[in-house]
């Protein structure tokens, strides 16, 4: 950004900007605040800033209440699990579609974009019906089933886009040198695809993270994910904004990080690799 | 220069992505159209039997499904609207030359990170509570008699808290776009005397169009489906006034255990997405082919 501009313009455009920002940013920023007062202060009009009796017994009274290791756990394991079985699944589709594309590979890919199209309340019932005959509903590996499923077209995408931009002459070269197929895969590919790989695997598993219509309907207590967890807090009960907050506050914080480093990826995951 | 030995490699290596996303995508469509066509009920077992187009008649006769259907395009477009405007806007001021430009794009992009029940109850508790939420707050500190937001305008408030949650990814996929514009082009505009409005509507417009149209379709995609900010701030109501066919057909089949009615549901929220699809897609083609 070399344009020249007089300062005076630019303190204003960096004063507008920081305005819009922060208010953008506030409810995150009073929820980390609130987090950290008392009950009684978090409700007080008016309203404090700074948490006057700075205080950790709502993390305390949370876990006690909700038990957020358990959920986070799940919430861990159902993103990182799925994520993982979609690449395993996905990696080889994308490899024969970027190098060995046929007359169909665009139209396969349409379609499985289109696949995301559908409505997840489309198929809610059977999946439910299916999963209480399996006896999978509120299991861990019955949710991670279905966010392999409802992610797989993303994945499969982003890594397509990615491996699209490996030159292919070096793979050629590592064939004419008599590379068996999986050597070239193994040695040649994967260490060039391994960025568009990581880019992948973190979007996906913020999506999956923060998936919040599979994780509710499908889970109650015993699997239930972090969004699940955030669900029981919907009624309020007595004092408890700051107990709400502490709870979002361990519920956001994991993936608010993960996602700070992935801002590139995100705008290319999300946009099926159109906008890079 | 694939061989016929590759090629067949290429197709084994590509089926078991496509054989479970075929089974994934059939299997639970048919089980729904089934479905929608019989009496079944999980409360009363008796209800058994071809039904005809009973389902259908009863879901979309009902007055609720008409709101539902009002509201779920109140929602969309809604929130298509302010997050495309004020994501425009973002992006042109964050493509300024400014300071703190990088934790800027930090706080602007974080909402998007932030899992919807936890961005719908931080709204609803922290913000729109009337007695202890910072508008309310700010309502009194003004002398006004604070909103009770979710009773009051329950489908706005829902709209404001997606709408937050959704103007990060516009800011960021805009802003992407801006900043591959390129600088001599912008400054030969200038230089031939294009005033900001002019050099706005004639070159960085027609320049974003296409990321525009994608933000449109994805999050079109996505809004279709709002579901997690209904369920934990206004259940639907009050009465219909929040409830959008997403969660309609929860509301059915799932809380009234409806399962031919909800599915009934489930298959017109189907026929309306691929409708909008359809449309989007025809909208957007010439778009994205360029």
């Amino acid at each position: 950004m070399a344009r020249r501009v007089s300062v005076q313009t630019r303190i204003g455009f960096t004063v507008l900007a920081w305005a819009v920002a922060l208010l953008l940013f506030s409810p995150i920023l009073w929820t980390l605040l609130t987090a950290f007062k008392t009950e009684a202060e978090a409700i007080a009009t008016p309203p404090t800033f700074f948490p006057q009796n700075f205080t950790l017994e709502n993390f305390e009274a949370v876990q006690d209440r909700s038990d957020y290791i358990k959920h986070a756990w799940n919430s861990i394991v159902v993103s990182v699990g799925s994520t993982l079985l979609g690449l395993i699944i996905a990696i080889p589709a994308a490899w024969s579609m970027a190098f060995a594309p046929s007359k169909r590979t665009k139209d396969i890919l349409m379609w499985m974009l289109s696949t995301k199209m559908m409505p997840a309340v489309g198929v809610l019932i059977p999946i439910y019906l299916i999963f209480r005959d399996l006896r999978l509903l509120d299991t861990v590996h019955g949710l991670t089933l279905i966010m392999t499923l409802i992610n797989l077209p993303i994945i499969v995408w982003m890594l397509y886009t990615y491996f699209k931009e490996i030159p292919v002459d070096i793979l050629e070269a590592a064939r004419m040198d008599g590379a068996e197929l999986w050597n070239e895969i193994v040695h040649v590919l994967v260490p060039m695809a391994v960025p568009g790989i990581a880019s992948t695997l973190l979007l996906n598993v913020i999506l999956a993270w923060n998936e919040a219509f599979w994780t509710i309907t499908l889970t109650s207590g015993r699997a239930g994910t972090l969004t699940a967890f955030i669900s029981s807090f919907s009624s309020p009960q007595g004092l408890f904004l700051a107990k709400l907050s502490a709870a979002s506050l361990l519920a956001i914080a994991p993936i608010l990080l993960l996602g700070w480093f992935s801002q590139k990826q995100l705008v290319r995951g999300l946009t099926f690799g159109a906008v890079k | 220069m694939a061989t016929k030995q590759t090629r067949a490699l290429a197709r084994t290596m590509m089926a078991p992505a496509v054989i479970v996303l075929f089974i994934w995508m059939i299997v639970p469509l048919v089980m729904t159209l089934w479905f929608s066509f019989q009496n079944y009920s999980l409360i009363n077992p008796m209800m058994t039997g071809f039904a005809g187009w009973a389902n259908y008649v009863y879901v979309i006769g009902d007055p609720s499904f008409t709101q539902a259907l009002v509201n779920t395009l109140i929602l969309v477009g809604g929130v298509l609207i302010i997050t495309i405007v004020g994501g425009t806007f973002l992006a042109l001021l964050l493509d300024q030359p400014i300071w703190g430009q990088g934790i800027l794009r930090i706080l602007v992009i974080s909402p998007f990170f932030v899992m919807p029940p936890v961005a719908a109850l931080i709204w609803k508790n922290g913000f729109m509570h009337p007695g202890y939420g910072m508008l309310g707050h700010l309502w009194k500190f003004f002398g006004l008699q604070p909103v009770d937001w979710f009773n009051q305008y329950p489908l706005f408030s829902v709209i404001v808290i997606v709408a937050w949650q959704w103007l990060p990814f516009a800011t960021l996929i805009l802003l992407t776009a801006l900043q591959s514009l390129s600088e001599e082009q912008r400054e030969a505009a200038e230089m031939d005397g294009a005033n900001a409005a002019n050099r706005f509507r004639y070159i960085i417009l027609p320049h974003m169009a296409r990321a525009i149209t994608i933000v449109v379709l994805i999050q079109t995609i996505f809004l279709l489906g709002i579901f997690a900010e209904i369920r934990v701030t206004t259940g639907g109501g009050p009465g219909y006034a929040s409830t959008n066919i997403a969660f309609l057909v929860f509301r059915t089949g799932i809380l009234s255990n409806d399962i031919g009615a909800g599915s009934a549901g489930g298959v017109v929220a189907v026929i309306i997405a691929n409708i909008v699809a359809i449309f989007l897609m025809r909208a957007v083609g010439k778009n994205l082919d360029a």
